[in-house]
């Protein structure tokens, strides 16, 4: 510690040239911090995923539609304990850029099979008995300040009304929490949707269902899909964490183009920092010649010279944790209904700790061992 | 001979130039005694500078034994060799050398770091040693903001703040004017005479010589008034 600071004055000898190296390293954290949240945000439905609850959907894709009929059949393979289905009705709120996550189910069932959805019991009567009614999370009622009576206009964006309405209206009939974390989203219920809607009369876009504890789920995947090989919609069964990302890859791989983002940057930092620090030391290697002619030992300089650079590398990549953790903070409710859990973890804090510390390590190694290995006398002599 | 703190014998250096090797120093003997005030001279290229990093630990002979307060500095590993100097040579520098990011006191107290000192003692001792040289107004003030005569003598609070065996002074008054230059040797002198710093000063200046109690000639690379004891 006490060579700390010298280590700090040095790092201020040229201050512009340190302000772009650590504006550049904020810059490359700001991103860390803002993809790396992006990227749990949409992972964090694979990782809550339940390993005894099957997904199957058209093998075709998740957007194609399923025939009602397979629901009776799924119920009768052996090994699956209980069974419901759901559909995409997706619609916006007020405005095209509002975009909500709506889903229409069936009340009972679905609520039997996804039992981290929390209601009150009679919020939960009062949407059995409003056909129109709507279960809205707790998060979108907050942001939105919806409370039970309330009629909510929702407009379609996929599912036209038969009559013509642009605009689904909705009544709230009660809140839901659910305990994975998730609420922004909301249930309808399907027996109100699939009459209203103007197509696609009879059909879901997938089924959940639960397997008996000792259910091989492998096995019963198999025998589902089965069921429907050759027929006009094919299957593709799968546990719901598959499922959960297979639905994200429909947007692409996103951990891989995060990781390819990140690669990009950060290979940039360690020419820009590499660069920043080599130049540092040459250009004063006389005076680390001074130093080592005082007495400082080479494994000294070693650490003063890697010290510089990983102070340059923790002061840019702290500040822009932070800025990206601000900057998630206040964007994360208006991003709620459409990626909620939109927020920097502690490991991926943790993490950028560690990339700091390599990436100070790794840019100062090379001009530290300079440090090190000069020769006092040829360093003087360069004077 | 316990009051011999210098002792050379039979010093040779060589140096390889491509598949040349060309010998700077030629069997050396001397003898420099506590206290003593040495003045080096010679033209360029005699091996003064490297007669001085011999004795400062900074190189080693290829022949002879270099042997300072007792120690063979010659068989030191490199690691030995910089704590010993350290503990026991303060360097100056023709050109000064100071940490531009550092202000006088905290590029006084540099040596003080590889110490056990704390911080208020390492600040204590640097501002005594800013006295001692006439700089006690200036801790403060960065190289940048020092005449050279005031760097030159920051730079020898820096090299006697550790309380060193002995000063090694590269022409010293080299880069200074008449005035200035007399300044800092009368400030050595004034080290040796009230301090009882051994001092060695490599110069080619005859008058910087005079401040010193005896002057040894090296001419290319023979000291050629003996023995230089």
């Amino acid at each position: 510690m006490k060579y700390f600071y010298l280590v700090w004055k040095s790092v201020w000898r040229k201050k512009v040239r340190t302000w772009l190296t650590i504006l550049s390293i904020i810059v490359a954290f700001l991103l860390y911090g803002l993809l790396q949240a992006l990227n749990y945000a949409f992972n964090s439905g694979a990782d809550l995923a339940n390993a005894h609850r099957l997904v199957t959907i058209n093998k075709v894709s998740l957007i194609n539609p399923l025939p009602m009929s397979y629901l009776q059949r799924i119920r009768s393979v052996a090994g699956v304990a209980d069974a419901t289905h759901a559909d995409w009705f997706g619609g916006y709120y007020q405005e095209p850029r509002t975009q909500l996550a709506n889903f229409p189910v069936d009340p009972e069932a679905y609520l039997r099979i996804n039992q981290e959805v929390q209601i009150a019991p009679q919020d939960l009567k009062r949407w059995k008995s409003e056909r129109d009614g709507i279960l809205v999370g707790r998060s979108l009622a907050t942001q939105y300040g919806w409370k039970v009576g309330d009629r909510i206009p929702i407009g379609a964006t996929i599912w036209q009304r038969k009559d013509g309405n642009p605009v689904w209206d909705f009544q709230v009939s009660g809140i839901f929490d659910d305990t994975r974390g998730n609420t922004a989203y909301n249930l309808l219920r399907y027996d109100y949707f699939d009459e209203a809607r103007a197509q696609g009369k009879g059909s879901v876009g997938w089924f959940v269902f639960m397997i008996d504890p000792q259910a091989d789920a492998a096995r019963v995947a198999e025998q589902v899909d089965g069921m429907f090989e050759n027929s006009a919609a094919e299957t593709r069964t799968s546990t719901e964490q598959a499922f959960s990302e297979s639905f994200i890859k429909q947007f692409g791989d996103v951990g891989f183009i995060i990781r390819s983002i990140l690669g990009a940057v950060f290979f940039t930092i360690v020419l820009v920092s590499g660069n920043t620090m080599a130049q540092s030391v040459r250009e004063r290697i006389p005076e680390l010649a001074v130093l080592k002619t005082l007495g400082f030992r080479d494994t000294g300089l070693l650490g003063i010279v890697l010290g510089e650079s990983v102070l340059v590398v923790l002061l840019g990549g702290v500040i822009g944790l932070g800025l990206a953790m601000a900057i998630l903070s206040a964007v994360a409710e208006q991003f709620a209904s459409v990626l909620p859990n939109m927020s920097l973890t502690d490991s991926a804090a943790i993490q950028a700790i560690l990339i700091m510390l390599g990436l100070g390590v790794f840019t100062g190694v090379m001009p530290a061992m300079t440090a090190m290995r000069l020769s006092i006398v040829d360093a003087l002599g360069r004077r | 001979m316990s009051d011999i703190l210098v002792q050379l014998d039979d010093v040779k250096k060589n140096f390889r130039k491509g598949k040349d090797v060309v010998e700077v120093l030629h069997s050396i003997h001397m003898q420099v005694p506590k206290g003593d005030f040495v003045a080096l001279m010679g033209p360029s290229g005699s091996g003064k500078t490297t007669l001085l990093n011999l004795l400062g630990g900074l190189d080693k002979p290829t022949e002879g034994s270099v042997e300072i307060g007792g120690e063979r500095i010659d068989r030191m590993s490199g690691r030995g060799l910089s704590a010993w100097r350290a503990r026991h040579i303060g360097f100056v520098f023709q050109f000064y050398n100071l940490l531009p990011v550092l202000n006088a006191e905290h590029n006084v107290a540099l040596p003080l770091l590889l110490t056990t000192l704390n911080s208020k003692q390492r600040r204590k001792h640097a501002q005594t040693a800013l006295a001692v040289v006439g700089l006690g107004d200036r801790s403060s003030h960065y190289p940048r903001e020092l005449s050279g005569g005031q760097e030159q003598r920051v730079a020898i609070a820096r090299a006697i703040v550790s309380d060193p065996t002995l000063l090694l002074c590269d022409e010293p008054t080299g880069d200074l004017d008449r005035t200035a230059a007399d300044d800092i040797l009368g400030l050595l002198k004034t080290l040796n005479e009230q301090h009882g710093k051994t001092i060695i000063l490599v110069t080619h200046d005859p008058a910087a010589a005079d401040f010193a109690k005896r002057t040894l000639h090296l001419d290319k690379g023979t000291l050629v008034n003996g023995s230089g004891s």
